[in-house]
This record gives structure tokens, C-alpha cells and sequence, in this order.
């Protein structure tokens, strides 16, 4: 029952499989080559052979997985998997990011991994790569997400900060601990000399980050702070998963924001019961999605998750192909 | 319209309740009366548009986002269903103006731009709300959207709304109360009125605020779990191991000490009624604050015979003379849609007051002296001035908790709700306040029935599929009976969200239809016929008990079942 296609890129049980080069890209389960996008934890998992990587993304994959067989890649230079042509390209989604370029007889794939358009001082831009067949995320595929400017967000947290201090409160805001916090710590530095106190696992990302050269604000570790602290007034980047636990008690008094594009909709932070909903995705959004998929100059689009139907028909009654690959991938954001 | 919605933002963005109070000081501290007095009408809940006012109805409201978005009509749906709320969907489906407009007042724009179009030809109406949106920034243009589309619901009790009015100008909370009754025009005379320290001529045509008892369960539940009760739990949402300990007289008495403390009464299955005998008048409100005049001629009629200057407290109830129990609460309804009803209505379905409180006596506000003594000047009263009509709502006598919970056992034979628990030394208070009056309502009837068609809710809720829709079999079909809110926690709310998404198989607007598979235990009060539903049968107060997630769909009820305990 196996089914022939010509196709570069397939969906296989164990991930999205390059045959020609006999490789898979971020795969969920257990492969001999894996090309990795990058390093969260639904796209880099453990229990490849080996790991291709950018050169900025390698720190990340060692943070997250450890010691392991890894073969890092300069942003653009052509490598050879079996047949294919493989590069890896700019995705401007968290630092070391990368879209998958493959060619095989002149015919060009790109995987695009979790990729924004937005300005982002902490990673490389996104770069458009032409191609045959465009792989897209699509997390925030509905034309209610729209992003504001980022710097704008910031100032906006800084604000928040403050009435935090009026008020004898701390600022308790959760992000990500590698991409997002990191990108609100660099937008801050442009609007703040004051310390931001960190949760160990924000820490270790942060800290992944300025050995490679990122300028972000200053920040102190929350272990590094004791029982006499004066949180008020604070600003804390905590992950979401520290929400609720015994971890934020030591704050006493705060506010809790969350740093998310699911923030756009007010039922998604009030269902949550977050004081304050900041929005900041390193996602596309809905314009983005749609310029950039016209931008690459793709016949056929695929789109792996998030809010695919969407993406698909808006893009079908437009004339392109579209369709979408069922995978793992998270839409956590 | 800034400085509105700013303060929108705020109270939309804030959990906890002092800083929505102190939001809402700033607030009518700084806004201009005209601003003010259309802010307060709206964080009442009152709206701009309606049935008799139109401005933009939501086919066309979706139509013209539209055409202004550039977007097919299946994705401005798809939208909608992702953030569940119309005028947020509206407010993000545009980018903001590269140059916004000078800001206008909320009462200009309300009373200048708005109200003017109300039902004029389409294009006119389209003109000004595709104007509003081109020129507006994000947050003006969501709460822009809200005036076209309903209500505001940004979390805001009336009673907080008051607070904070009262903190801010020093009058008694209960007057501004009183003088917030009833409909009134948003303008700056009312508003000036509203804030005054001096009676004025129209506080004795007002009605006093209901005081409202709370479920008896929820005094259980803070015996159980003392912290985290709150007034803003819904009343209804109780969970059935609080209803086990409702069966439990020892559990009543630890909660409220001994039964002499009490009187006890029928809950009646009525509706709510303030009866005014005042400067030769009688009027009567609902607790709805709706003057119900003309409505119920025979007990305005026998009203009449009371002394001026009476205020009596009691429940309106469908019921022939001479039977010993009332009829059911649909026979009522038929009553309280007739404006002026005739004499067979009047002969078919009399009705009857039964008063268990007295407000005001001899033009004097009784309501801060205990309930032993209002209770006993009200039973001299209507000894002295009853009528047929008008009958004290007798007290039930116990000498325990015990005889108390048999007689509670009683009451659906007798057709009442339950028992009513007043502490004989509470004064009359406003509002849903806990405490001093409790209901002890029979222990629901239950069915399991299958869930058939989903709703998002509101508010909160507004991204989730909350609102339900369940069937009983009938056959082999089932046929929808019942809809129910409340009773899920959050980790049943996101699996059932989550389950309905990948199982749905029709939608139908807002609502879709998925697989029936999955059993809820539904409570309910009563069940009713009704010719008005399809499946001839109208429960009272629906919700769910437990997700039955051992149970097969094959073994979920029949209709006859629930048929057979119809009255």
C-alpha cells in the first residue's frame, strides 16, 4: 500500500520526510538525519542520529538537547543530503531559525518552520527563498491577528511596570523561555535602564543569548535575590508554566501578564485570568502569512498547523494550490 | 469617546474588584455630565440600539466589515467563531488610521451621530458606521461596535457601578439604588438628580431595592471551604456534593446555628412583586424594575383597601380560589404578556399576592428594623386591610432542622420551591447580600440527556463553546429539551470545547450541532408543558450535575420520563 509521489517533501508517522535525501525535518519521532528549524521543544526533540543546524542555532540545541551529534551550517551555504541540495535559511522566528531549502533535479521545496516578518533585534530576519512548493506554519491563520509594532508593546510594558510600582506590586509577566523572552529583554533595552529579574528556566536562555552577542537590558536571576527583596515595582519574565505554582508566591503582591499573539483576543487573557495581555508573537500574522507565501512565488502551498482551513481556501480562491499536512507541531505560543 | 474607552479598557483589563471601583471614581470624577450620564446608562446595561432603534443589524454589520476588510463572507465568520465576541471581531478585522480623527464626545457621538440614523434607509446607516470605523483607533473602535451591538459586558455589577458613585459623592448607596430603579433617560438632569444629597419629590414614587436571598448551598460550601466565596458566583452553578450536604440537617445547623434564630416560609415559584400604596396610588414593580400597572388590575384593586403609604414585599402567584396550591409558573406567564388582560383571562388565571414583607408603614422606611417585628406589623396589617387578593405568606413553625428538612421534602406536593430561611433579627438590605436570607430549595430532579448543539458564551467565555444545548429520546430520535450554562468546571469546559470543535457536524450561525455521544446529568427545578416547544415540555432552571462519561448514549432518558413529572 505504499503510495508513490514525486513529491520532495512528505508526511510520514515519523515527520515530514525528504526522500531524495533520506532525511526528515524536525521530526517527533525517533530518525537517523533530522534537519532541525529550530529549537522549541515541538519542532528540536531528542532521539535523532544526528542534527543539522544553523551556526546560531547550535548553542540553542545544546542548551535544550544536550550533547549530541550535531552538524552546524552557515546560514545559506549549500550542503548535500543524498540527492538533494539542502541550505538553511533565515526565519526570523527565534535566534539560529531557519526555513529548509531543498533542490533536487532543479525542483525547489522550502520549509518554513515557525518564521515572522516582524522586526526582531535578537535573530536574523526572515529572507524570501523562490520556490516550486512553500511549506508554511499557519498558527495565527485568520485575519484577526494582526501585530502591532513591538517597541510599542514594550513601552507599553515598561508602563505597566510602573503602575505595578505605585501600587506596592511586582510585574509578573510570562513568555517563553527561549525566543520570546529574549525579544522582549532586547525591545526593553530601548526603553529601560532598570534590571529584569529572571526564573531560572528564562535564565539559562538569556544567558544562551548574550554569549552570542545579543544586547538585551539587564537582568538579575530571581535566585540571585532573597527573602528581604523588595519585588515592588519589578519586572519578572517568568515561563507560562510558573503560573500557579509555588514559584510566584515569593512576589506577594503582582500583576500577571502573559506575552503571547494569543493576547490579540480579550476572551483568551480573561479566560485565563491574566491581569494584562501583551501582544507579542514571534509568529506571522495574518497578512504576513498571506504576503509571504505570495512573495516566495510558490505554485503550491502547504500549510502544517495552526488555522490551516482558513489559510488554504482564502488561498485556493485565489488560485493557489493549497492544502494541508497534519503534524505534530504545537501551536504554543 | 477616549476618556470612555480608556476607562473600558480599564475595567476590561482588571480582575480585581477595587481597582474597577477606583477606575470608575476617576472616571465620573473627570467626564463631563452629558459623557457621564450616557456612561452610567451603558455600564447598566443599557444600549444604544435595539429591536425598535436600529442601526446596524449583525448580517449587515458582518456585510460591511466586509466590504471594508476586503475579506469573503466565510472568513469574517471564521473570525467571528475564533473570537466569539461581534464587536471585537469588527475591531480587529481593520488596521488602525494613519491619522486618527480629532476625538469625540461619547455623548456626541451617542446623541449626534447615532441616534439620528436609528432606522433610516441602509445606505445612511452604513455611511456613519464605516465612517466611525476608518477614523477610529482600536480600542474606540471595540467599544463603538459595542454601542451597535448590544450590551457593554466588561464584568461591571451594578452595585459596583453604585459604590463607586456613592464613595465618590457621599450619598447612601441605598438611595442611589432606589433612584436608579426603574427606566430613566441618560441625560445630565438625570444624572444630577441621581447625585443629589437632598430627597427630592421623586424618591417616594421609587421602589426600594429587592434584598435577595442567596442558595443555602453556598453558606454550606463556605463551612466546607471558607475562603474564595464571592457575590459574583453564579447562583445556580452548585455542585452535588454541596447538594448531599443540603440533605444533611446537622450540616444546616453548624452553618446557621439554632432554628429558633429563623422564620421560615414557603419559596414560592412566583414572580418577585414591590407593592407601593403611596399618595393615593398604587404601583407595582417587578424585580426586573419594571412597572408591571395594568398588568394585574385585581390586585391593584384590592391594594386600594390598604392604608397610604404602605410598601409591601411578596411574590405574585397564579392561583384559584379556593385550591390549596398554586398553579404552575406557566400559567402565570400567560398573565404577565397581557397588558390589559380580559375576563376570561382574569376568571382562567386569577392571581394572588402572598406578602412576607413589609418595606414601609405609615409613609415611615421600615427596612432597618429586624424581620421578627416587620413580619408581625405586617400580619396586623393585613389582618386589618387583607383582601382575598392580598394574604400573608404563612410561616412554617418548627421546633427543629430536622422537621424543617421533612417539611423541605414536601414541597414539590405542595408546589413550592423549597423553604425561605430569614434570620429574625436581619434587617431589610439591598441586593444579593449573604447572610440573613437563604433559600433552601428540594433537591433538583435529574435526567441524563445527550448533548446535541453548542454555543460560545460571553464575556469570559467568549472563545469557548459553552453554552449547551441536550435531548432526551423520543423513539429513536432525540429530541432538544433543555439548555444549560453552568456546572462544568474549567478542565471539563476546555475537553468538552475541544471535543464539540473536532465533532461538529452542522453549524447554524453562532451554534453548531455535533455527534450525539456525550451524556450529561442535568438538574432542574420543575417541568412545565408548554405548547411552545417542540417537545412539549419547558424545564425551570436547567444545569448540569455531571458529565456522565461512563454512560452510553443509548441509555440516556426517554422524553416520556420527564413528561410523566410535567404539571
Amino acid at each position: 500500500m505504499a503510495s508513490v509521489s514525486d513529491d520532495l517533501i512528505q508526511l510520514r508517522p515519523e515527520g515530514l520526510y525528504c526522500p531524495a535525501g533520506d532525511f526528515h525535518i524536525d521530526p517527533w519521532r525517533p530518525v537517523p538525519r533530522a534537519v532541525i528549524t529550530h529549537g522549541h521543544g515541538d519542532h528540536a526533540r531528542l532521539g535523532m542520529g544526528a542534527y543539522h543546524t544553523t551556526r546560531e542555532g547550535l548553542p540553542i540545541l545544546e542548551w535544550r538537547l544536550g550533547e549530541q551529534i550535531y552538524m552546524a551550517h552557515d546560514y545559506g551555504a549549500p550542503f548535500t543530503m543524498g540527492r538533494a541540495t539542502v541550505s538553511l535559511h533565515p526565519a526570523g522566528h527565534v535566534l539560529g531559525s531557519a526555513q529548509v531549502r531543498v533542490e533536487v533535479d532543479g525542483e525547489v521545496w522550502v520549509a518554513s518552520g515557525d518564521y515572522k516578518r516582524q522586526h526582531d533585534p535578537t535573530c536574523a530576519p526572515f529572507e524570501v527563498v523562490r520556490c516550486d512548493t512553500f511549506i508554511t506554519e499557519a498558527t495565527f491563520g485568520l485575519p484577526v491577528y494582526r501585530w502591532p509594532d513591538t517597541s510599542e508593546v514594550a513601552r507599553e510594558i515598561v508602563a505597566w511596570r510602573e503602575r505595578c510600582g505605585e501600587r506596592g506590586e511586582a510585574a509578573i509577566l510570562y513568555c517563553y523561555a527561549l525566543g520570546k523572552a529574549q525579544r522582549v529583554l532586547a525591545e526593553l533595552a530601548a526603553h529601560t535602564d532598570e534590571a529584569v529579574l529572571l526564573h531560572g528556566a528564562v535564565a539559562t536562555g538569556v544567558e544562551v543569548y548574550r554569549r552570542a552577542g545579543i544586547a538585551m537590558v539587564d537582568t538579575v536571576p530571581v535566585t540571585e535575590t532573597d527573602k528581604t527583596t523588595d519585588y515592588a515595582g519589578k519586572l519578572v519574565l517568568a515561563p507560562p508554566s510558573a503560573a500557579g505554582s509555588s514559584w510566584i508566591r515569593r512576589f506577594r503582591r503582582a500583576q500577571q501578564g502573559f506575552a503571547s499573539g494569543w493576547m490579540q483576543i480579550r476572551g483568551n487573557r480573561r479566560r485565563r485570568n491574566y491581569d494584562r495581555g501583551f501582544v507579542v508573537s514571534d509568529h506571522a500574522d495574518w497578512p504576513d502569512l498571506m504576503r509571504t507565501v505570495r512573495e516566495t512565488g510558490a505554485s503550491r502551498i502547504i500549510a502544517t498547523h495552526g488555522n490551516t482551513d482558513a489559510i488554504i481556501r482564502a488561498l485556493n480562491e485565489d488560485g493557489i494550490a493549497a492544502e494541508a499536512f497534519r503534524t505534530d507541531f504545537g501551536g504554543e505560543e | 469617546m477616549k476618556r470612555f474607552a480608556q476607562l473600558y479598557r480599564e475595567l476590561d483589563q482588571s480582575t480585581a474588584t477595587l481597582d474597577k471601583r477606583a477606575a470608575l471614581i476617576r472616571y465620573f470624577k473627570e467626564a463631563p455630565p452629558r459623557d457621564a450620564a450616557w456612561a452610567l446608562y451603558l455600564l447598566s446595561g443599557g444600549k444604544v440600539a435595539g429591536a425598535r432603534r436600529k442601526i446596524a443589524n449583525t448580517r449587515e454589520l458582518r456585510e460591511w466589515i466586509g466590504q471594508e476588510s476586503g475579506l469573503p463572507d466565510w472568513l469574517v465568520d471564521d473570525s467571528y467563531d475564533q473570537v466569539g465576541d461581534l464587536g471585537e471581531t469588527l475591531a480587529l478585522l481593520l488596521d488602525d488610521p494613519v491619522q486618527a480623527a480629532p476625538d469625540v464626545a461619547l455623548a456626541d457621538w451617542i446623541e449626534q451621530r447615532l441616534l439620528p440614523i436609528a432606522n433610516k434607509d441602509v445606505e445612511v446607516r452604513r455611511a456613519v458606521v464605516v465612517d466611525a470605523w476608518r477614523t477610529l483607533r482600536h480600542d474606540e473602535r471595540l467599544l463603538f461596535n459595542k454601542l451597535l451591538t448590544g450590551a457593554l459586558r466588561v464584568g461591571v455589577s451594578q452595585r459596583l457601578v453604585q459604590q463607586a458613585l456613592a464613595e465618590l459623592t457621599g450619598i447612601d448607596i441605598a438611595r442611589l439604588a432606589q433612584r436608579m430603579l426603574g427606566s430613566w433617560s441618560p441625560t445630565p438632569e438625570f444624572l444630577r438628580d441621581l447625585l443629589s444629597p437632598d430627597e427630592l419629590p421623586g424618591d417616594r414614587q421609587q421602589p426600594y431595592p429587592f434584598f435577595l436571598a442567596s442558595p443555602l448551598e453556598s453558606a454550606l460550601r463556605a463551612e466546607v471551604a471558607p475562603a474564595g466565596s464571592t457575590d459574583e458566583t453564579p447562583e445556580e452553578a452548585v455542585a452535588p456534593d454541596i447538594v448531599a450536604l443540603a440533605n444533611d440537617p446537622d450540616a444546616v445547623a453548624r452553618a446557621l446555628g439554632p432554628v429558633d434564630d429563623w422564620l421560615l416560609e414557603w419559596k414560592w415559584d412566583g414572580i418577585r412583586l414591590q407593592l407601593l400604596r403611596r399618595d393615593g396610588d398604587v404601583a407595582l414593580w417587578s424585580r426586573g424594575e419594571e412597572r408591571l400597572d395594568g398588568r394585574f388590575p385585581e390586585i391593584e384593586t384590592a391594594a386600594m383597601g390598604l392604608p397610604d403609604g404602605t410598601v409591601l414585599d411578596g411574590e405574585l402567584l397564579a392561583w384559584r380560589e379556593g385550591e390549596d396550591a398554586p398553579l404552575a409558573f406557566t400559567a402565570l406567564q400567560t398573565r404577565i404578556q397581557r397588558l390589559k388582560p380580559g375576563p376570561k383571562t382574569l376568571a382562567d388565571t386569577p392571581v394572588r399576592m402572598q406578602v412576607y414583607d413589609l418595606l414601609e408603614l405609615g409613609g415611615e422606611d421600615w427596612r432597618s428594623r429586624p424581620q421578627h417585628a416587620r413580619r408581625a406589623a405586617l400580619e396586623t396589617l393585613i389582618a386589618a386591610h387583607g383582601a382575598p387578593r392580598i394574604v400573608v405568606s404563612p410561616r412554617v413553625e418548627v421546633d427543629s432542622w430536622t422537621s424543617a428538612a421533612q417539611l423541605r421534602d414536601q414541597a414539590r406536593e405542595r408546589g413550592v420551591e423549597g423553604l425561605m430561611l430569614k434570620r429574625a433579627t436581619a434587617p431589610y438590605q439591598a441586593g444579593r447580600r449573604r447572610g440573613d436570607w437563604w433559600k433552601w430549595k428540594i433537591d433538583p430532579l435529574t435526567i441524563d440527556a445527550v448533548l446535541l448543539y453548542a454555543q460560545a458564551g460571553h464575556g469570559r467565555r467568549s472563545t469557548l463553546y459553552t453554552d449547551y444545548t441536550f435531548g432526551l429520546w423520543d423513539g429513536d430520535a432525540l429530541v432538544p429539551v433543555a439548555k444549560a450554562y453552568s456546572g462544568l468546571d474549567d478542565s471539563e469546559i476546555l475537553a468538552l470545547d475541544k471535543w464539540i470543535r473536532a465533532h461538529t457536524l452542522e453549524r447554524f450561525g453562532p451554534v453548531r450541532s455535533v455527534r450525539a455521544h456525550h451524556v450529561f446529568e442535568l438538574g432542574f427545578e420543575a417541568v412545565n408543558v408548554s405548547k411552545r416547544h417542540k417537545s412539549g415540555i419547558a424545564v425551570r432552571f436547567p444545569r448540569i450535575l455531571r458529565w456522565r462519561q461512563d454512560k452510553p448514549m443509548a441509555e440516556a432518558d426517554r422524553l416520556e420520563t420527564l413528561k410523566a413529572l410535567a404539571r
